[in-house]
């Protein structure tokens, strides 16, 4: 397996607190690698450290690596913007801006420098299909982003990211905010877009889990339990705290 | 017999409305108060001088023959203050508040907050003395000819007076727009920058716009600056570098004068206090409707 993420013996501390420990983990490109396990646990937060999120919170700390395309991201090499613009991100509440559904979209490109009015058009246009929300908004895409449902919303953030062009869609419990059929709309949505992204989704919802994903890594406790082909880990777990958690017997 | 009622519950539910009401109805009260005040006052003013030479003569000249009531001058160097002021203020004030909401350090801002707060907090009487016998010979020393009293020192520190409102307002202002926009914003690559100038400042654009609003009519209404630093000559100029009067400063200058109490000349400070409401009773309205109109609902 040819991985495209690449995290090596990776700690973080938030303060004193050790809240990953020794991750080592492969995630392969374009598919969609799972993150699960109880809350606390650390799903979160690693996925936070892949576009560099967490170096917003004041007091985090982190040892050992995380490669993108053999890149450690962690490096002074790397500027945080362009990593950001390459390792898109969706929220577990939908977060658009005050602004209209075309400048949700836009704003991304805009801030990488392209003014192009044609060419903003065409990239608004193909983010909101590729979201699958462009048959619902096109003929209001002037109409506030508050307008839309909770579900609309959650694809206007999805397109806002991927008209960025990212290579990588980090999903953080994207659908916990959704009714039932809106989560439908983007597990379905993920299934599309797999084939193009790379996709990390953190999901509390073990079903999601195994409905959406090729792979899933199980977490406890900031610690990576086990990371399988999520068919092999839900049918056939090999460490039995995985089984424990998946057949229900805690979390 | 079970009792539904006492005395301690009824007694409380009944009287405490009404104490509240009557403390939230003394403004109102003064309100009206000052409104009755300066209406009559008025009035009986423009029938002694009319309306037309109030607003179309340019000299206010009414205390010594020959007499004139031209309200310009005054208006003017009211303006020119404020003006300056607002040049000073706003720039630096909105500055310190994305400063202080976007990137300091918590540690940092636990002490330039109270830093700014202090500066909030000093009598206008002191700022007064400052611009006079600081930030004056400071400019004297620069722009030769510039005379001791003038418009521009005192606008000046004006501007620094009202700072800590114009920061401390829009700060909060800001901090109200949700962290997830910020997440937002950064999660596509925006820096901390071109995250507060795209999204954090039109989101928090209303409250800015009231912050400006407040800070500009306190600017107007400043009165111990101008009276001891801008001078005492009513002057129909924009030039900053002469020596003004506001209006403030010409109500401080009559009252504490032995004007005999009902003449014309101490009605001009009605007339004149009137004029004040008006203009800054207009400023509050436009800035209600144009915060109405940036206002981003998240």
């Amino acid at each position: 397996m040819e991985a495209l993420i690449e995290i090596n013996e990776l700690n973080l501390y938030y303060g004193e607190v050790r809240a990953l420990r020794n991750v080592t983990l492969g995630i392969p490109e374009r598919s969609i690698t799972a993150f699960i396990g109880p809350s606390g646990c650390g799903k979160s937060t690693l996925l936070r450290t892949l576009n560099r999120m967490n170096d917003m919170i004041p007091g985090t700390r982190i040892d050992g690596s995380i490669k993108i395309a053999g890149t450690d991201i962690y490096s002074n090499q790397v500027d945080v913007e362009t990593l950001r613009k390459r390792v898109g991100m969706v929220f577990q509440q939908p977060n658009p801006f005050p602004k209209s559904i075309y400048d949700n979209v836009a704003y991304g490109p805009r801030l990488h420098g392209i003014r192009d009015r044609k060419k903003l058009d065409e990239i608004v246009e193909a983010s909101l299909r590729s979201a699958v929300l462009w048959n619902e908004v096109q003929h209001h895409l002037k109409r506030s982003a508050f307008g839309l449902s909770g579900g609309q919303q959650q694809r206007l953030c999805i397109a806002r990211a991927l008209a960025v062009e990212p290579d990588i869609l980090l999903m953080d419990e994207a659908t916990s905010a959704l009714d039932p059929i809106s989560t439908l709309k983007i597990e379905e949505l993920t299934q599309e877009l797999k084939d193009r992204y790379t996709i990390v989704m953190v999901t509390h919802n073990m079903q999601q889990a195994a409905r959406v994903s090729q792979r899933t890594a199980f977490f406890l406790n900031g610690e990576l339990i086990e990371c399988a082909e999520t068919q092999k880990l839900f049918a056939n777990p090999s460490n039995p705290r995985t089984e424990d958690y998946i057949s229900g017997r805690f979390g | 017999m079970i009792r539904f009622r006492n005395e301690r519950t009824s007694l409380t539910n009944k009287a405490m409305p009404v104490i509240l009401f009557l403390c939230a109805a003394t403004s109102i009260l003064t309100t009206v108060g000052i409104v009755y005040t300066l209406l009559s006052e008025t009035i009986r003013f423009f029938t002694i001088v009319p309306l037309s030479d109030f607003l179309t003569q340019s000299r206010w000249n009414p205390l010594m023959a020959p007499k004139s009531f031209g309200i310009w001058p005054l208006i003017s160097g009211t303006l020119l203050i404020t003006f300056i002021a607002c040049i000073v203020a706003l720039p630096i004030g909105l500055a310190a508040a994305i400063y202080l909401s976007e990137y300091a350090p918590r540690a940092v801002r636990k002490i330039i907050k109270p830093i700014l707060e202090v500066l909030a907090g000093v009598p206008t009487i002191v700022y007064g003395y400052f611009a006079l016998t600081f930030m004056t010979p400071l400019l004297r020393s620069m722009i030769p000819n510039l005379p001791i009293f003038n418009a521009l020192s005192a606008g000046i520190v004006v501007g620094i007076m009202i700072i800590p409102m114009v920061s401390s307002l829009s700060e909060d202002a800001m901090l109200a727009v949700p962290r997830s926009l910020r997440d937002g914003a950064y999660a596509l690559g925006a820096t901390r920058f071109e995250a507060v100038l795209k999204i954090v400042l039109p989101a928090g654009l209303s409250g800015v716009i009231s912050a400006f609003v407040l800070a500009f009519s306190r600017a107007i209404g400043e009165t111990m600056i101008v009276t001891v630093a801008a001078g005492a000559t009513p002057k129909l100029t924009l030039n900053p570098l002469d020596s003004i009067q506001t209006m403030t400063a010409y109500i401080v200058q009559v009252s504490l004068g032995d004007t005999p109490h009902g003449s014309v000349e101490y009605g001009t400070i009605f007339a004149v206090g009137m004029t004040l409401f008006v203009i800054t009773l207009i400023l509050n309205i436009a800035a209600k409707r144009l915060s109405l109109r940036f206002r981003e609902e998240y």
